[in-house]
């Protein structure tokens, strides 16, 4: 008999061996759902009759002997930035509630095609323009660690039902952190894989030259196996990458490092990091020597340019993204009385259905791309792209991954950059280079900040469709640090079920 | 002096379509003015030797037979509309604005 508190992996073997069917299993879930989503919020919507059908048809397929995915059964939250079919998708705004989808996004297709059970659409901040969920349109998620602190954003609901063992697997979106920086914020594995290995389609676009779709779960292994499940090349999708997916479930389980080179960059180390946060990094890093690899300083000098040119390309493709908006086709519509004409009614309809920080950045990406300031912005912004990505070329000719912390602090209290968006901002500073040069990322929990007692997330990174190599050092890691604690990080967060 | 005033914010407002109350547009404008004074330390490394780089994969076009698949039905691709009248998107007078 397996439980909510088990891997994903160890779910899947329980379930092949018809130790639990995946009806039992999903219920479970629900339940947990009921009872600490009152606290937690990770959830926007919670598909009930949705998952246990899904479940049913699995363990009657499991019954008869079909031959099943490595993960058929096994229940997962997904970000409501993923189109699914006849299921409410808001991305976080108003803009689009109540709508349902007519489609199921690449993603959520072959989730389905897999046989993994979706529970439900996680929280984000509004079209994953945030760093906390605070500027979701439905209320913040609340870190399982602790309730009066944020989860990080934007795929915080995702982050946060993993971490409070509301799902044991999520899909979340990264541009420029949103993945990695939740996860280091709650204690658990997340990846961004490398840009175009998994496909876009039917993701709600914020900024198509750097969004990417990935994996969270509580271990390396588990987050390889959605990683393998979800990726591959999509004939829909014209940025994605038409070549083998990486080996990453293979690398994860190899816990070896022997040889490796591994980069730490010293742009991204010391000061403006919590004295916590490097305490750790340092502790792995003499781990990872422990296990036979070398560690080597390298610099990355352009990379404190990356977080100026990535909120000027953001919010310029945002801008055109978000122009689809326009209350004509799907979505709200404001204001149609009869007496307005179109392009009031779509003013008014944007005015009412966006929010604060989303206004923000098509305001700032709209003045970005105008005549007069585009070279001096947009322009000078992909040049210093092109910096960025030759930091990484240089330093990957070096050493065989990269690391340095995810995030500058452990996960800060719910309202203390909401009022202040350039502080919020450099929640990403390290996390937005690896978005620039389109590589891939982890961010993996290796312990808790002595100040605080928070999780405190290692960020590798690996060059382009090289991501079997961070999930070799992420899973050889993993393991040095779960025999050094005795117990997975997850069991130190407050246990949130009612009595 | 300010990089971007009142003005600028309501012209810009005006071109994404976002009819913003004048409290929003005093307070949009001191914010961009901040952000825009950060972000603008792109300037100081990006000289005109540098090419620029607007996507992260060095690809060429894709192109793929052009052969009919299932798609979204007529009912299915208005089942979102905010209104619909004859198996069509019904908006808001188009012409005759200025």
């Amino acid at each position: 008999m397996t439980n909510i508190h088990a891997t994903a992996a160890e779910m899947a073997s329980a379930l092949s061996a018809k130790e639990i069917s995946s009806v039992e299993l999903t219920q479970q879930h629900l339940e947990r759902i009921a009872s600490v989503d009152g606290k937690i919020h990770a959830f926007l919507h919670i598909d009930n009759e949705g998952a246990l059908a899904q479940a049913e048809a699995i363990d009657k397929k499991r019954a008869g002997g079909e031959k099943l995915s490595p993960l058929a059964g096994v229940p997962i939250a997904v970000k409501d930035i993923l189109a699914q079919k006849g299921i409410p998708t808001t991305a976080g705004s108003k803009i689009l509630e109540g709508w349902r989808p007519p489609y199921d996004s690449t993603v959520v297709a072959k989730l389905k095609a897999a046989g993994v059970v979706i529970l439900g659409k996680t929280n984000m901040d509004e079209f994953a323009m945030g760093s906390s969920t605070e500027n979701s349109a439905y209320g913040t998620t609340q870190n399982p660690w602790d309730l009066t602190r944020t989860p990080g954003g934007s795929s915080g609901g995702s982050a946060a039902a993993v971490a409070a063992f509301e799902a044991p697997l999520a899909i979340g979106t990264d541009t420029g952190g949103s993945i990695r920086q939740p996860a280091a914020l709650t204690g658990i594995v997340g990846v961004k894989p490398t840009y175009g290995g998994v496909s876009r389609y039917g993701v709600i676009a914020y900024s198509s030259s750097l969004d990417q779709v990935g994996p969270f779960a509580r271990t390396v292994l588990d987050t390889a196996l959605l990683h393998e499940a979800i990726a591959g090349h999509d004939e829909r999708d014209s940025t994605s990458i038409n070549a083998p997916v990486p080996q990453v479930v293979s690398a994860a389980k190899r816990l070896d490092v022997k040889g490796m080179k591994i980069g730490v960059i010293k742009e991204l180390s010391g000061s403006g990091f919590q004295a916590g946060v490097s305490a750790r990094i340092a502790e792995s890093l003499e781990l990872l020597v422990a296990q036979g690899a070398e560690i080597v300083e390298v610099s990355c000098p352009n990379f404190e340019y990356a977080l100026a040119a990535y909120y000027l390309i953001a919010p310029s493709e945002a801008s055109s993204n978000l122009a689809r908006f326009d209350s004509m086709r799907y979505g709200l519509r404001v204001g149609d009385d009869g007496s307005k004409g179109a392009e009031e009614v779509m003013s008014a309809t944007r005015e009412a259905g966006f929010g604060k920080e989303v206004k923000r950045r098509i305001i700032l990406g709209t003045y970005a791309l105008s005549s007069g300031y585009y070279d001096a912005y947009y322009g000078s912004a992909q040049k210093v792209r092109t910096l960025v990505k030759q930091d990484f070329d240089n330093a990957f000719a070096k050493v065989d991954v990269l690391v340095s912390p995810v995030t500058p602090t452990t996960a800060f209290k719910i309202g203390e950059k909401s009022n202040d968006p350039v502080a919020m901002y450099l929640s990403d500073i390290a996390t937005i280079p690896v978005n620039m040069a389109g590589i891939g990322g982890m961010s993996l929990p290796v312990g808790l900040a002595d100040e605080d007692g928070l999780p405190v997330g290692l960020q590798i990174m690996a060059p382009l469709m090289q991501d079997d190599r961070f999930y070799r050092v992420g899973g050889t890691l993993e393991a040095a640090l779960l025999s050094k604690w005795g117990k997975p990080i997850l069991s130190n967060a407050p246990d949130l079920a009612v009595k | 002096m300010a990089a971007i005033s009142r003005d600028d914010v309501a012209h810009l407002a005006k071109l994404a379509r976002i009819e913003m109350t004048p409290a929003e547009l005093d307070h949009m404008a001191s914010e961009l003015d901040q952000i825009l004074g950060a972000v603008k330390r792109v300037q100081e490394v990006a000289t005109a030797d540098i090419s620029p780089t607007s996507h992260p994969l060095s690809m060429s076009n894709v192109f793929r037979d052009d052969v009919v698949k299932p798609s979204l039905s007529n009912d299915e691709a208005l089942s979102g509309a905010p209104a619909k009248a004859e198996d069509r998107f019904k908006v808001p007078q188009i012409l005759g604005e200025e």
